[in-house]
């Protein structure tokens, strides 16, 4: 592929605000939006001068070689990187219109509103029951039949009720890697976030596992707004809806996952999915 | 018919040796044995000995008697007050030294940023803690505790009268094995604050826990037994000392058990020292030396076993969930 070919785009893609493809998502109102996001570990740059907005309701991927800041922008969704010592963000990013990172905003109640599920599962050494009813009782419910019900309700979100329904009260950890995954998912979504990130979660989990996961994060999309985080170009292809796709701390190209896998405008894109870099 | 060998996957002439004999294995093998075995030996001795040497005197009557009649007479000496006296200053160091620690170990590793040259500065002071000989900490008690914090307190709340706090007591003598042993208590509960995965902190804060609920609910559950072990570790450290109590609380011969934090007290370790080089007759004192030495050793070794013992509850408990 010459240059004269690469430089002339192949969809008109505003290029102040990219990501306003009219597609069938098209209608979903943008949850989350970013502008001019630039972040700093120490002095490096991890993140920049990143805009865009995130639909309600569908799922949106992250992918690039590692290092492109994709982890690192998921985490400033719900401030995780605040744990993270000598970090510096710039510019806005809103969920409804709310700038997360103004003094004003409340971590612990953003968090609770912006679920994550991690790349290594990470469920609590307390029995399956007890993962779910600590997020609970973070929420200030105290009913025992309430929690159990919400236990319940959780598991069969995340396709794990089946499975350990008879062993509500034994460890976590004596579950499968998927399990503990899903576990992690049932936890995320027993206190209702609106928003759940999911930081490479099947990265760790075999074929049938991960199959499992893909399945639920497709499930899950009717109630939430999915933020996925994946190093695998298949999945990505599989189950978002969005694509954006970063190298070095830009945002390369955002655009419906159709879009970005058949057809991309940039060449750098279309290197990195056709494997030829990263 | 085709008769190719396959390719020869040792060159020639290098071989693994299947008879031969490895000098340099086998005496590092004896090397390692010999110092396992000599541990053993030691231990042995030391033990052997005591029990040898002390058995005789050994006896419900010298475990549950005092010293009123005569505290060197091997047929009348017990040593009660002493077992008491010990193990009432090794309980209270640990309710001292237990929290400070934890809490000195939980602001090192989940607050404090590590690193940071303030850090690095509170490890230090730690370090030298443990460093320093434990006849200074003695001396240390003496000036800050009695003469500093005791006398400030007598003239606060006891003015004229005969020094109520300013002298030595069973408090004291703890608070000063308190700060002896609180480096052991701060590594072992650091070390098994910084074993917990840091995905497990992670998981609680994204479900919207606070820093708080998340050390408290999720941190210290799991670093209990580590706590546990800090404990069980100033324990042994403790219960043997002498030269920090010697200024700050044991006392020579009382006539009566102590009755309140400002009293004095009995201790095995003293009595130890003080029945072999104050006795009228070293000789005829010497089977009550033994004696006295072996209920130290089954005093320590109980306090263990039972801290021990909590903690295998402890983990059992974990390892059941809830």
């Amino acid at each position: 592929m010459t240059v004269s070919e690469i430089t002339l785009p192949k969809i008109k893609v505003d290029s102040a605000r990219p990501g306003a493809p009219a597609e069938e998502h098209s209608s979903r109102a943008p949850l989350i939006d970013l502008k001019n996001l630039s972040f700093y570990y120490g002095r490096s740059q991890a993140l920049k001068d990143i805009s865009f907005f995130i639909r309600e309701k569908v799922v949106t991927a992250f992918i690039g070689p590692s290092g492109c800041g994709k982890s690192t922008l998921l985490r400033c969704l719900n401030r995780m990187n605040d744990l993270i010592d000598g970090v510096r963000v710039e510019g806005e990013m809103r969920i409804h219109g709310h700038d997360i990172n103004s003094p004003e905003v409340d971590v612990i109640e953003l968090r609770k509103r912006v679920g994550m599920v991690f790349q290594r599962s990470n469920p609590f050494p307390k029995s399956i029951h007890e993962n779910i009813a600590y997020a609970l009782r973070l929420q200030g419910v105290k009913d025992r039949s309430e929690i159990d019900g919400i236990v319940e309700k959780s598991l069969r979100g995340a396709a794990l009720w089946d499975e350990v329904k008879d062993r509500l009260h034994t460890s976590a950890l004596g579950l499968s890697g998927g399990q503990q995954q899903r576990l992690c998912i049932a936890r995320a979504i027993a206190i209702k976030p609106e928003i759940i990130l999911m930081d490479e979660p099947a990265s760790a989990l075999d074929p049938l596992a991960t199959a499992k996961i893909e399945e639920l994060v497709l499930d899950l999309k009717r109630d939430y707004t999915i933020v996925i985080v994946t190093h695998n170009m298949q999945q990505a292809a599989r189950i978002s809806d969005y694509t954006a796709f970063f190298y070095l701390g830009e945002l390369i190209e955002y655009d419906t996952t159709t879009k970005i896998f058949t057809n991309p405008a940039k060449k750098q894109t279309e290197d990195y999915i056709t494997g030829r870099f990263g | 018919m085709n008769t190719a060998q396959p390719p020869a996957i040792h060159p020639p002439g290098r071989h693994f040796r299947t008879d031969g004999f490895d000098a340099g294995s086998f005496f590092f093998t004896g090397l390692t044995g010999l110092a396992t075995f000599l541990i053993l030996a030691i231990l042995a001795i030391i033990l052997g000995n005591v029990v040898w040497e002390g058995w005789g005197s050994f006896s419900w009557r010298f475990l549950t008697g005092g010293t009123e009649r005569d505290m060197f007479s091997v047929e009348n000496a017990g040593v009660l007050p002493m077992i008491l006296g010990t193990a009432a200053r090794v309980i209270l160091m640990t309710i001292f030294v237990i929290p400070i620690g934890v809490i000195t170990a939980i602001y090192l590793t989940e607050y404090a940023r590590s690193g940071s040259l303030w850090t690095r500065f509170i490890r230090g002071a730690v370090n030298n803690l443990a460093g320093v000989p434990s006849i200074v900490f003695g001396l240390f008690g003496l000036g800050f505790f009695i003469a500093f914090a005791g006398q400030n307190l007598d003239r606060m709340f006891h003015a004229g009268a005969e020094p109520h706090w300013g002298k030595p007591a069973i408090l004291w003598a703890s608070l000063t094995l308190a700060v002896m042993t609180l480096p052991v208590v701060i590594v072992a509960t650091e070390e098994s604050l910084k074993a917990i995965p840091s995905g497990l902190r992670e998981a609680s804060l994204a479900l919207g826990a606070t820093k708080l609920e998340t050390i408290f609910k999720i941190v210290l559950p799991q670093a209990l037994p580590g706590i546990m072990t800090g404990g069980i570790l100033a324990v042994s450290r403790a219960a043997g000392e002498v030269a920090p109590i010697l200024f700050t609380g044991a006392a020579y011969y009382m006539a009566s058990l102590p009755k309140s934090l400002t009293d004095q007290f009995m201790d095995l370790g003293y009595h130890v020292f003080i029945l072999s080089t104050q006795s009228p007759d070293i000789e005829r004192t010497r089977p009550l030396l033994y004696a006295t030495v072996l209920a130290l050793l089954l005093l320590t070794f109980t306090l263990n076993i039972v801290a021990i013992f909590v903690r295998a509850r402890m983990r059992r408990k974990m390892r059941a969930a809830h």
